[in-house]
């Protein structure tokens, strides 16, 4: 009896190591029956990120935090854990965002791990200087503003110019 | 009145004269407190890894003299740099955030019209930083009035508390169109960040000074006020200027002249 237990724990580690195995090499995508695995893709830019791979699966979430603390109450915005930096390499080369489809970078694996992320309810999810071409991307948006605004304006540019002499 | 417009006329401001005084100041500035160590001008390119400094005071000079009537090129600037959409396309301008407003006042008595822009004025002893349940609206060390939306919870106490009616709140979801630099949501108080994304990238001035300073009418001034060779000091040295309700002794950070 003991001995069957042991060979099924066994059984189970090395299912378990296989999937953590499989989960964590990311360019093969693995296609295991039961929940689909999140799509890993390599950033765009950059060749290796501020910490090993294992280490930012881990622990992204806690230098996130240390950092924007600092960030927003010091105004220290070094470059490193700066999650607008994250988004600089990891936007996705199609959709230019690293939240617009399921499978871009930040939600791939936290729709994997059914960990909702509210960072994009403000933060903006693409670079600056978009490479995405959707008219209201973040550096695009006020643009719309700006036009309208000069079609609906009843002074001229001229008269502008005259008021302020 | 005129004879105080042609004084702020006459301030010696040519760019070679500024360079050279700027110069100076950061020269002065690199002070040695001992062997080895030493306090580098904060006020101008601050490094990034170094924290914003109570040595620096951040304000603003509003010239009103010079303030156009029909001008709204500091309000649109400021929509522009920090992606909020302008009142009049909102789809819902009673509520829309605005942090900048453009006031034209008339004078019952005399009919005298006075143009300024009003927005947070970012206090000393800022009451909505007094009323915030969860220490979200605070104030830098560099005397700048922010939220901290991480822990803003949208009660809005601070939106009645402040005297300036300078604070908005995000009302609907902003479906990523917020500027990489400017981060802004659905839910969260809102209000003038003395453009701190630039002032911490160095470029030492707001969004609608650089707008203002560009239509030619020069009306505003941004700058250190703790740093006595600054534009701004000297400029508030020279001209009489008032703080909007004065009684209530919050200690400003924005100044009005010709009000
Ligand atoms: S003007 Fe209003 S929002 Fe700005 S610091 Fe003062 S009380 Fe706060
Ligand atoms: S709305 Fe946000 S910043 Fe304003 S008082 Fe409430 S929690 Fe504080």
């Amino acid at each position: 009896m003991a001995g069957k237990i042991k060979r099924l724990l066994a059984l189970g580690a090395v299912v378990l190591t296989t999937a953590a195995l499989a989960w964590a090499g990311s360019d093969d995508q693995p296609k295991a029956s039961g929940a689909p695995k999140p799509v890993i893709t390599k950033a765009v830019k950059g060749e290796q990120c501020v910490e090993p791979n294992d280490f930012m699966r881990r622990n992204h979430m806690k230098v996130l935090l240390h950092h924007r603390d600092e960030t927003v109450l010091e105004g220290i915005r070094t470059k490193k854990y700066s999650l607008k930096e994250c988004i600089n390499c990891h936007a996705s080369e199609k959709t230019g965002s690293v939240a617009a489809s399921k499978d871009d970078f930040c939600v791939s694996c936290h729709s994997y791990a059914a960990v909702k992320i509210d960072c994009f309810d403000c933060h903006s999810t693409k670079p600056q200087g978009s490479m995405a071409m959707h008219p209201l991307n973040a550096e695009t948006a006020h643009y719309a503003h700006k036009l309208a605004a000069q079609a609906n304006s009843k002074i001229s540019a001229e008269e502008m110019a005259g008021i302020a002499q | 009145m005129n004879d105080m417009k042609s004084m702020s006329d006459n301030t010696p401001s040519s760019p070679e004269r500024r360079r050279f005084i700027s110069a100076a100041t950061v020269t002065a500035a690199g002070v040695t407190l001992a062997p080895g160590v030493m306090l580098i001008d904060v006020a101008h390119g601050r490094p990034e890894e170094q924290a914003a400094s109570s040595a620096v005071r951040w304000g603003m000079l509003v010239d009103a003299t010079k303030c156009a009537s029909g001008c709204d090129e500091c309000v649109s600037a400021c929509s522009t740099e920090n992606g909020w959409t302008p009142v009049a396309e909102s789809a819902h301008p009673k509520q829309a955030p605005q942090w900048i407003r453009k006031l034209e006042l008339q004078d019952p008595l005399t009919q005298a019209e006075t143009n300024l822009p009003m927005m947070c004025q970012h206090c000393e002893e800022p009451p909505c930083v007094d009323v915030c349940p969860t220490g979200a609206s605070f104030k830098r060390a560099d005397g700048i009035v922010l939220v901290n939306r991480h822990t803003c919870i949208g009660c809005r106490y601070c939106m009645m508390a402040c005297p300036y009616k300078a604070r908005s709140l995000v009302h609907e979801p902003l479906n990523d169109t917020q500027k990489p630099d400017v981060p802004r949501g659905i839910g969260c108080v809102e209000s003038c960040t003395f453009c701190v994304q630039k002032v911490d990238r160095g470029d030492g001035t707001t969004a609608c000074v650089e707008a203002c300073t560009a239509s030619g009418h020069n009306a505003l001034v941004f700058g250190d006020m703790n740093d006595p060779e600054s534009e701004i000091s000297k400029r508030l040295r020279e001209l009489p200027t008032k703080q909007v309700r004065a009684d209530l002794n919050l200690n400003l950070g924005v100044r009005y002249h010709g009000i």
